[in-house]
């Protein structure tokens, strides 16, 4: 066991560095420890336990919240990598329960019904980790201000239409390049803008990027879809609903793990991609009811 | 001579120990395929990571025969975390093997989960105090008699040398301390020389 507890610094640095470890790889929604265990054996480098996948939480309706924690355990049991589970924006309760069942990541998700309209968890008071969905640089910030040690696009999670993570990555990544280029002094006058503290601002002018690991989530359904946002700049890839709604999962999870390592090797995703069967039906990001990406500014 | 230095890059923390080597004078290359293993290099690194995601791929990619005869072979291997798992010859309570190459067996997630990971700062056999970031990390159980234990903390081992292997359990390509790299470096550059004597 560690010989002394560990410092805040300590412990955010832990944080962060869990998440590079996970890069390059895909973290999968699973809901039952069969799931787990199909997702792991087909290489996913993290599981998201969850009792409903977006898909199905859109579709029923209703408020939409924390699992059930003995679930989780199960899905704990089954693997050796590492388990994340969500909690709703703002419910610092549901993340203290959590904590307690020693999650490896908290992923604080507009998937589920807000629980606060005005703000999210200070993740800053936990010691296990917390990834944030952001649509822009300025959200980003805020998470990363607040605590966040990861950082995904929102994306639209549940309708396996890649277009608004696309959108998300797009403008996180040009914002990054547009701060990169300002004078020093116009740094103050961007955290202002961003409503972000000036010496995150600092780090990405410097950089050229986010402090943290940053991924793609929200409608990838396909090797390409995620060979496509790695080659936006994500740093790796989550799958919801795009793996357990389609008709080989086992088969479709592999062929995204091999995508996403070889992101930029066409030859390769063509091969992985070929006889997956058919994909999630999906639905049209423009056609919806609910858009959860705009949950959480 | 200019050293290039191979990082498998399947999955993990493999840009980390690309900036180390290139800050140490290095030239890198990403192993990500069979064709990426056709030009020849002077020492390997297996990063941290999910070994289970890892040794997967490296099946899959058609990497594994070749990257195991290179280690078999004597190449110089810098292993970290999961690469540890990578080399070792057993795995406490799982009969998954990789390269096997390491007589060592280590236990995985030996610490816990997340909320048991941890910074210490403990000497290690010829470089001295090294600060040591350990995330979710394995330790090794037990190693052969001739494998060379460099440091322990809390009373598990948690870094070997053995032969031409180098094999921790904790991350110094997240800190700002080259020295273990340079180790490894001065390991490729003995090996660069019986190279040129054999060809």
């Amino acid at each position: 066991m560690a010989n002394k507890a560990n410092t805040p610094e300590e412990q955010q640095a832990l944080n962060r560095e869990l998440a590079q470890m996970l890069k390059g790889g895909v973290i999968m929604d699973v809901t039952t420890p069969e799931q787990a265990k199909i997702a792991e054996a087909a290489g996913a480098c993290a599981v998201m336990a969850l009792e409903r996948i977006p898909a199905d939480i859109r579709a029923a309706g209703g408020v939409s919240r924390m699992s059930d924690p003995a679930m989780i355990r199960g899905i704990q049991k089954a693997v050796s990598i590492p388990v994340m589970a969500k909690c709703r924006i703002g419910h610092f309760a549901e993340a203290q329960v959590l904590q307690a069942i020693e999650i490896d990541y908290i992923d604080e998700s507009e998937v589920l019904s807000p629980a606060d309209d005005r703000y999210h968890i200070d993740k800053r008071q936990f010691r296990v980790p917390f990834v944030c969905g952001a649509k822009n640089l300025g959200e980003a910030l805020r998470r990363i201000a607040e605590g966040a040690a990861m950082i995904r696009t929102k994306g639209e999670p549940g309708t396996g239409d890649v277009v608004q993570a696309v959108h998300h990555m797009r403008l996180i990544q040009s914002e990054i390049a547009a701060l990169a280029a300002k004078r020093e002094d116009e740094l103050f006058e961007a955290a202002k803008e961003l409503r972000v503290p000036v010496s995150l601002v600092r780090y990405v002018h410097d950089h050229h990027k986010l402090p943290v690991v940053n991924f793609a989530a929200g409608g990838v359904a396909t090797p390409a879809d995620a060979s496509l946002m790695m080659q936006l700049g994500a740093e790796g890839v989550f799958v919801g609903s795009g793996i357990f709604k389609s008709d080989q999962p086992a088969k479709r999870a592999r062929a995204i793990v091999e995508a996403v390592t070889n992101f930029d090797q066409p030859e390769i995703v063509a091969r992985v991609s070929e006889n997956l069967g058919e994909a999630m039906v999906g639905i049209n990001a423009e056609e919806i009811q609910v858009l959860m990406a705009k949950r959480g500014e | 001579m200019r050293k290039t230095i191979g990082v498998l890059a399947l999955q993990g923390a493999f840009i980390e120990h690309e900036k180390m080597l290139q800050r140490l004078g290095c030239e890198t290359r990403e192993l990500r395929n069979a064709a990426d293993l056709q030009a020849p290099i002077d020492g390997l690194i297996l990063p941290g990571g999910e070994s289970t995601v890892q040794g997967k791929l490296l099946r899959e990619t058609g990497m594994f025969d070749t990257i195991r005869s290179w280690i078999v072979g004597g190449m110089p291997v810098l292993a970290t975390c999961a690469g540890l798992i990578l080399l070792a010859e057993e795995l406490e309570g799982d009969e998954t093997r990789y390269f096997a190459t390491l007589p060592v067996r280590v236990k995985r997630n030996a610490y816990g989960r997340q909320l048991g990971s941890f910074v210490a700062e403990e000497a290690v056999r010829g470089i001295g105090r090294m600060e040591m970031h350990f995330i979710r990390a394995p330790y090794i159980e037990k190693a052969a008699p001739e494998v060379e234990i460099l440091s322990r903390t809390g009373g598990h081992i948690v870094a070997v040398q053995y032969r031409h292997q180098i094999a921790c359990a904790f991350h110094p390509e997240v800190t700002a301390d080259t020295r273990l790299h340079a180790r490894f470096l001065s390991l490729c550059e003995m090996y660069a020389l019986s190279m040129q004597k054999a060809g």
